[in-house]
């Protein structure tokens, strides 16, 4: 990592210690979410943006992530009450927040390796649809399995580990690891791939080992994200991780521009912010005494009809936003320029 | 447990949810076949007119055949002003910008209904002589079934003649083969797609009556299941096709009857799971379904 690198990264950590002692808890809990939803849209971006296979297989990935690590953090006593039926060397297995989050993120890419093999051989809207089945299947399990998953009732009472010292530290180790993943030959190969996988295969490129990659290292980051989010709340449901969720970071994805890391950071913070705002402003909006509920997923809604009609490559068009470089002048690159308007 | 009249039943239950798989798998399959778009909002269609259905019975007098009638006019121009001011803006973009448009479409829909109509679920009654169930020898069915049946039939034969006989549906037919050498012999192609989806919107809302009536109750989210499943069936018929359609939706809902009536109970809970294990094994062993079309391209 060069110089310029860690001056933003200790910058940024110490915006984050501000935050900490000036924000409230309600702003503080924002910010995670936004911290999570950076997760979930640059993991994202790895398939949807640099491989071009279109997934809607996030909330699936997210949601095993978080049954997983909820049932290895989960105190042993808490278990023998929820979970009475579940396999005792399970049940009395305690492993630490950040164990049990990167096996959930394991199991998560584990899992897209064993479905990837059937779901890769399709593309475009099959694939779409065969991934958005995938979320449907978990779900099903989830419902049915009730040893593990105590069924529709889910499980609660999740041990509050997740803070903002751990969504930012995995938001970093994300953007680290795609970003330089993406600038790898793997990455490259990657989006020849997307731009025509017959050529990419003719020029010697395995294509069904790169696109296998970027959905399962997509896949392990929605996991760790679903563990984050799971001990964010304290409790999960099958119903936790809905169509609604994948659909909010694929707009994230979108706005912020498909194929662009700083572009997923910038789209994931917006949407989240915003929904956030208009969430507060709609429970207290009314017409006529009646409340208008729904109101900021349908501005969401409308506005990635719009950035679709008018600005179809989001808001940066698949280019980076380039930091200004403090320490090396001669080789500073000269900044993108960010278009609002189409 | 396997008798004679419990098999028949069986398959009495299948031809319902079949018939309803099927005039929503239409609808799918004639707009991808023309646009290339899995319209994610279509199920949703469903829904309105499941709440239109249920509207024109509480609050007026008209017949039942005007309920099933109205809703699906009303929707059919729902549909038709959907592709104009969210698709049509779309014409020749990337396959995943309509995709995605088409999610926005589905949330805007969900959120509207939401906002207007709660989303508390509705108790969807229907007339005491619609319910009362019929005997026929060993089986039973209720009067929904038997008219739901009739009516997708009727409707499907509908469709088949405008698709066969009309100007407007052989033209539907070329756009579905191709669209560039289609608009280039002279079709209107904005026309036909109007067409394509009005007619589409329409069995939607046919399709939503029947649904919301065998399951008794309606709510905003309804149509996203049937709206999924209905594109597995068009999948598995082979997706373009109209005649695949039909048959993609009454293999699904044969295949989901027998699923949950012949193997052990502790499964039937994941009847869901199952419909899109069989989509994968689908789209594995034949891609291009059942009765293709051949004109599926590439991508």
């Amino acid at each position: 990592m060069n110089k310029n690198a860690l001056f933003y990264l200790a910058l940024l950590t110490g915006l984050l210690f501000l935050a900490q002692s000036l924000l409230n808890d309600y702003y503080q809990r924002v910010l995670a979410v936004v911290f999570i939803n950076i997760i979930l849209t640059v993991s994202l971006n790895l398939t949807n943006g640099f491989a071009g296979d279109f997934s809607l297989g996030h909330a699936a990935f997210m949601s095993i992530g978080a049954y997983l690590s909820a049932i290895l953090t989960l105190p042993p006593a808490s278990k023998a009450t929820l979970m009475p039926q579940l396999p005792t060397w399970l049940g009395q297995l305690e492993l630490p927040f950040v164990v049990a989050t990167i096996l959930g993120g394991l199991l998560a890419a584990s899992v897209a390796a064993v479905v990837g093999v059937p779901v890769l051989r399709l593309r475009g809207h099959y694939l779409a649809v065969a991934t958005l089945g995938l979320m449907v299947i978990v779900r099903v399990v989830a419902i049915n399995w009730t040893t593990i998953t105590r069924g529709a009732k889910g499980i609660n009472g999740l041990p509050a580990f997740t803070n903002l010292w751990w969504v930012f530290g995995w938001a970093v180790v994300t953007v680290y690891v795609i970003w330089r993943l993406v600038n790898s030959p793997y990455g490259r190969a990657m989006m020849a791939i997307r731009e025509d996988a017959t050529a990419a295969a003719a020029r010697g490129v395995n294509v069904t080992a790169h696109r296998m990659l970027a959905f399962c290292v997509g896949a392990f980051f929605a996991g760790i994200a679903g563990a984050l989010w799971g001990h964010l709340i304290t409790a999960i449901t099958p119903h936790s991780f809905s169509f609604l969720i994948t659909f909010n970071v694929v707009v994230m994805l979108v706005v912020g521009g498909m194929g662009s890391i700083s572009g997923s950071i910038v789209g994931a913070t917006v949407m989240t912010l915003v929904p956030e705002f208009l969430r507060r402003v709609e429970t207290s909006l009314s017409l006529g005494g009646h409340p208008l509920y729904g109101l900021s997923q349908i501005i969401i809604a409308v506005t990635i009809t719009l950035v679709m009609i008018f600005r179809r490559r989001g808001l940066l068009g698949g280019r980076e936003v380039q930091l200004p470089s403090l320490f090396d002048r001669r080789r500073a690159a000269p900044r993108a320029r960010i278009e609002t308007t189409g | 447990m396997f008798s004679l009249p419990y098999v028949a039943q069986q398959v009495v239950n299948g031809l319902t949810l079949g018939s309803i798989y099927a005039l929503v798998a239409i609808g799918l399959t004639i707009v991808y076949g023309i646009l290339r778009l899995i319209n994610f909002a279509h199920g949703d269609l469903l829904m309105v007119g499941a709440y239109l259905a249920l509207a024109l019975l509480l609050n007026t007098a008209l017949p039942l055949g005007a309920a099933v009638l109205l809703p699906m006019i009303i929707v059919g121009g729902v549909g038709v002003l959907v592709e104009r001011l969210a698709y049509r803006p779309l014409r020749g973009a990337p396959e995943v910008a309509m995709l995605i448009t088409s999610l926005a479409v589905s949330s805007v829909i969900q959120n509207g209904t939401i906002m207007t109509l709660s989303a508390q679920p509705r108790a969807f009654r229907l007339p005491q002589d619609l319910i009362a169930q019929n005997r026929v020898g060993v089986v039973s069915f209720s009067t929904l079934d038997a008219v739901s049946v009739a009516m997708a039939v009727g409707l499907m034969a509908l469709l088949t003649l405008f698709v066969t006989r009309t100007r407007v549906g052989i033209a539907m037919r070329a756009c579905a083969e191709n669209l560039r050498a289609a608009r280039l012999m002279g079709i209107n192609i904005n026309q036909v797609i109007a067409y394509a989806f009005a007619i589409g919107s329409a069995l939607a809302a046919a399709a939503g009556f029947m649904w919301a009536g065998r399951f008794g109750s309606i709510e905003p989210f309804m149509g996203f299941l049937p709206g999924l499943k209905a594109f597995v069936a068009a999948v598995i018929g082979g997706i373009g096709s109209i005649p695949g359609a039909m048959l993609g939706g009454y293999l699904l809902g044969f295949s989901e009857i027998f699923f949950v009536g012949f193997l052990p109970p502790e499964l039937s809970g994941y009847r869901d799971a199952f419909v899109f294990t069989l989509l994968l094994l689908v789209l594995l062993v034949r891609p291009r379904g059942l009765l293709s079309t051949g004109a599926e391209r590439e991508g």
